[in-house]
C-alpha cells in the first residue's frame, strides 16, 4: 500500500471531499431538529469531529473490504458509498431509508457497500466484527475488517472477549478505537484506568500480545499509515491490531433525550454542559480537523482554496438535496412492521 | 431400516452430516477440538472446527458476524445458562439484525445448549430458560424430547436462515430410540402426538414428555385415556395442534420443568384460554416446577420439579376424580 505521502492529488482530494460530505451531512442532520422537530425519533449520534479519523481509515480499504461500526455510524457509509438520501432518509424514518425505516440513526446497514450492519449496543459490534473476520478466514476471501467503537466500548467485556480471541484466531481484523473524550456524557478520565494513569488507551493491545498504537485521529495521513500497517499486517495472516484514534467529538453525545412532545435537539458539549470547560472545548474547536487538512493541502498545493470552495459549496447542494428527498420520501406503511421478522 | 440412535450421538450424527452437506457450517466451543485427534477436527480441520476461550459474549458475537457474512455456526455452549452470560447476543443482537436492516441481512446460527440438568447440579445450572426466549421475535428455539427429534431438529436448525437456540436436555442424553434413515429433518412449528388419546391433552417439552408418557401409561390402567403432545419447537409454537386435541378431549394439562411465570406452560394456556376457551370441560391444570431456584439435595429437588405423581393427580383433577392429598 502507498504511503500517506505517496497519494496522489486526485485522492487527497477525494479524501478532503469525503471529510467535508460527513461534517455537511451531520450538520443537517443536527439542524433538522430545529427545522424540522419530530422528524426524526429516538436518538442520533453524530460524527463531527471523526472526519478526519474515519476517511483516514477507509482510505486505506481493500474493495471488498469490510466496515462494522458501533451506533454513531453516519459517516462510514457516506464513505463508502451508499447514497447519502437514503442514510438521510433512513434517519428521517422513511420509506426510502437505507433499512426502509426498520433501524433508523444506531442501525445502519448497507451491506451491498460492505457495510453489513451496526449495534446500537455499545461494544457488541466489535464482536460481530471479528465474526465477519473468522468468516473471511473460513472462505478465503482476503478481506480485512474494520472495527470502529469508542472509547467507552473498551470497557465492556465484549471487547476484551474478543480481542482476545482474535489474537488467539489471527483474525484479519483491524480494532479502531475512537477515542473522542467522551464515553457517553463521562470523562474518559473518570472511567478508564489508562487514562487515569495518563497513558493512551493503546495500550490495552499488551493484554492481548499485538500491536496497539496511538494515533492524532485529527490528521488523516497520520490515520492513514498507521492503519496501512494494521491492514497489511491483517491481510498478511498475522492477526489483528489496535489503533487508538484520537480526535475530539463536536456535538455533544447525542440528542438531548426527552420525551413526547417536548421536543428534542442538541444541547452543548459535555464539557460546557456538564463540566463547564469551556476552554477545552474551543480548544478542540480550533484544532478542526478539516480546517486543518484544508490547509495543509493548500500548503502543499494539492489545491487553491477557490478549488476548495468549489468542493466545499458542491457538498453543501449534495446536501440540502438530499434533505429535500428525505423530507419528500413517504413514510412506511404501518403494516410493514410485520416484514423481516424471520428469513 | 431405521437406526438405533442415543440422544447425544443423534445430535453429533446431525452436526456432521450437515458438515458434510454445507462447508459453510462451522462448529466451536469450549474445551472441544483439543488435539487433532478430535472427530469432528479429523472430519472437517481447524477452520472449521475451533476450541474457544470461556467468552460467551465473543463466541456468540462472532457466530452473529460469521453468519451474516455466510457462514453457518454452531456454537456449543454446554449449559443453556452460560448463554446468561451473553444475553445481549442472544436476545438483542441475532434476532435484531435482520429486522433493523430491512431485511438486508440473514442471520443463520445455532446456539446449542444442554438444560434441565436435575441431578444435583443445584440452582445454577439445572435451569431452563426457553422462557424469556420464545417471546423474542426472530429467535427460534428447539427443545427435542427423543433422539430422532434431536436429530432432524439440529439438521433443521442448520439449515434455518435465523439464529436458532437448540436446547437438548441432560436427563435425556441417554435415552435411545429408532431414527429413520436417510436425510432425516423434523420441521420447525409441527408438534408431535407423542401418544393419541381422547379424555385429557397433556403437552410438554423434553424431559416433561418422557415423564408425561410414564404418567399417562399409569393413567391408562385407571381407565383415562391421555394425549401427549410435544410441540419440539416454543418458537414457532403449534398452537393449532393443541387446539385440536384440546377441542377432542375438553382437558388440558400443561406440564413444564421451569417455574411457573417463567414456562412455555403459562403461554400455551394464554393461547388456550383466548382461542381454545369455548372446548375446555375443566380449568387448565399447570404441572410446572415450584417458585424456588432448584435446591441441591436430592429430596428438595424432587419435590420442587414435576413428577410422574403430580402428572397423574393433576390428570385426575381435572377429569373431576378424586385425587390423593400431596
Amino acid at each position: 500500500m502507498p504511503t500517506a505521502s505517496q497519494l496522489s492529488k486526485d485522492r487527497l482530494i477525494w479524501m478532503y471531499t469525503q471529510m467535508c460530505r460527513i461534517r455537511e451531512f451531520e450538520e443537517r442532520v443536527k439542524r433538522t431538529f430545529v427545522e424540522h422537530p419530530g422528524v426524526i425519533r429516538g436518538h442520533a449520534h453524530l460524527a463531527d469531529g471523526a472526519e478526519a479519523s474515519i476517511v483516514g481509515c477507509l482510505a486505506t480499504r481493500g474493495e471488498n473490504d469490510l466496515v462494522m461500526p458501533s451506533y454513531r455510524c453516519h459517516g462510514y457509509p457516506l464513505v463508502l458509498g451508499t447514497p447519502a438520501r437514503a442514510l438521510m432518509s433512513e434517519i428521517y424514518q422513511r420509506k426510502d431509508g437505507i433499512c426502509k425505516g426498520f433501524g433508523g440513526s444506531m442501525h445502519l446497514a448497507d451491506p451491498a457497500h460492505h457495510f453489513p450492519t451496526a449495534s446500537g449496543i455499545i461494544g457488541q459490534g466489535i464482536a460481530h466484527a471479528a465474526g465477519a473476520a473468522y468468516a473471511a478466514q473460513v472462505k478465503k476471501t482476503g478481506q480485512v475488517i474494520y472495527s470502529f467503537f469508542g472509547d467507552g466500548s473498551s470497557k465492556q467485556g465484549a471487547f476484551y472477549e474478543t480481542l482476545n480471541m482474535a489474537a488467539v484466531w489471527k483474525l484479519p481484523v483491524v480494532f479502531v478505537l475512537e477515542n473522542n473524550g467522551y464515553q457517553a456524557y463521562t470523562h474518559v478520565a473518570l472511567e478508564d484506568a489508562n487514562a487515569k494513569a495518563g497513558d493512551p488507551l493503546a495500550q490495552k493491545a499488551k493484554a492481548f500480545s499485538i500491536p496497539g498504537v496511538t494515533v492524532d485521529g485529527t490528521d488523516p495521513l497520520k490515520v492513514y499509515d498507521v492503519v496501512s500497517t494494521a491492514v497489511d499486517r491483517a491481510r498478511a495472516g498475522d492477526g489483528p491490531s489496535l489503533i487508538e484514534s484520537k480526535f475530539y467529538r463536536m456535538s455533544p453525545h447525542g440528542n438531548a433525550i426527552t420525551v413526547p412532545p417536548v421536543p428534542t435537539q442538541f444541547q452543548e458539549h459535555e464539557s460546557i454542559e456538564v463540566y463547564g470547560n469551556k476552554a477545552e472545548y474551543e480548544a478542540a474547536r480550533k484544532n478542526d480537523p478539516i480546517g486543518k487538512f484544508r490547509a495543509h493541502l493548500i500548503a502543499n498545493g494539492a489545491f487553491a482554496d477557490g478549488d476548495a470552495k468549489k468542493i466545499e459549496e458542491s457538498v453543501r447542494a449534495e446536501m440540502e438535496e438530499v434533505v429535500k428527498f428525505a423530507l419528500a420520501s413517504p413514510l412506511p406503511s404501518p403494516a410493514d412492521a410485520l416484514n423481516y421478522v424471520y428469513a | 431400516m431405521p437406526r438405533e440412535m442415543m440422544f447425544a450421538e443423534a445430535i453429533a450424527v446431525a452436526i456432521t452430516e450437515e458438515m458434510q452437506r454445507d462447508a459453510n457450517v462451522v462448529f466451536y466451543g469450549q474445551n472441544m477440538a483439543m488435539t487433532d485427534r478430535d472427530p469432528f477436527v479429523r472430519k472437517f480441520g481447524k477452520d472449521r472446527v475451533r476450541i474457544t476461550p470461556i467468552s460467551e459474549t465473543a463466541e456468540l458475537g462472532i457466530a452473529v458476524g460469521a453468519a451474516m457474512m455466510g457462514l453457518r455456526p454452531i456454537v456449543e455452549l454446554y449449559m443453556s445458562e452460560f448463554m446468561l452470560v451473553a444475553f445481549d447476543e442472544v436476545i438483542n443482537e441475532a434476532p435484531r439484525m435482520r429486522y433493523m436492516s430491512g431485511g438486508q441481512v440473514k442471520v443463520p446460527t445455532v446456539f446449542k445448549a444442554g438444560f434441565g440438568f436435575a441431578a444435583g447440579w443445584a440452582g445454577q445450572h439445572s435451569n431452563c430458560i426457553y422462557g424469556p426466549l420464545m417471546g423474542i421475535p426472530g429467535l427460534k428455539v428447539a427443545v427435542p424430547s427423543t433422539a430422532a427429534d434431536a436429530l432432524g431438529l439440529m439438521k433443521s436448525a442448520i439449515r434455518d436462515d435465523n439464529p436458532v437456540v437448540y436446547l437438548h436436555h441432560y436427563m435425556l442424553m441417554l435415552d435411545k430410540c429408532p431414527v429413520p434413515d436417510g436425510d432425516y429433518l423434523v420441521p420447525f412449528g409441527v408438534a408431535d402426538i407423542k401418544r393419541p388419546g381422547t379424555d385429557v391433552t397433556i403437552v410438554a417439552t423434553a424431559w416433561m414428555v418422557k415423564k408425561s408418557l410414564a404418567a399417562a401409561e399409569m393413567l391408562a390402567k385407571d381407565g383415562i385415556s391421555a394425549e401427549v403432545i410435544d410441540p419440539r419447537t416454543l418458537a414457532p409454537l403449534d398452537v393449532k395442534t393443541i387446539i385440536e386435541s384440546v377441542k377432542k378431549t375438553g382437558r388440558l394439562v400443561l406440564v413444564d420443568q421451569a417455574p411457573k411465570h417463567a414456562s412455555a406452560a403459562i403461554v400455551i394456556a394464554g393461547e388456550v384460554a383466548e382461542q381454545g376457551f369455548k372446548y375446555l370441560k375443566a380449568p387448565v391444570k399447570m404441572v410446572t416446577a415450584l417458585d424456588t431456584s432448584v435446591p441441591y439435595s436430592e429430596p428438595m429437588e424432587s419435590f420442587v420439579l414435576p413428577s410422574e405423581a403430580k402428572i397423574a393427580s393433576a390428570v385426575k383433577s381435572v377429569m373431576g376424580m378424586p385425587v390423593a392429598a400431596d
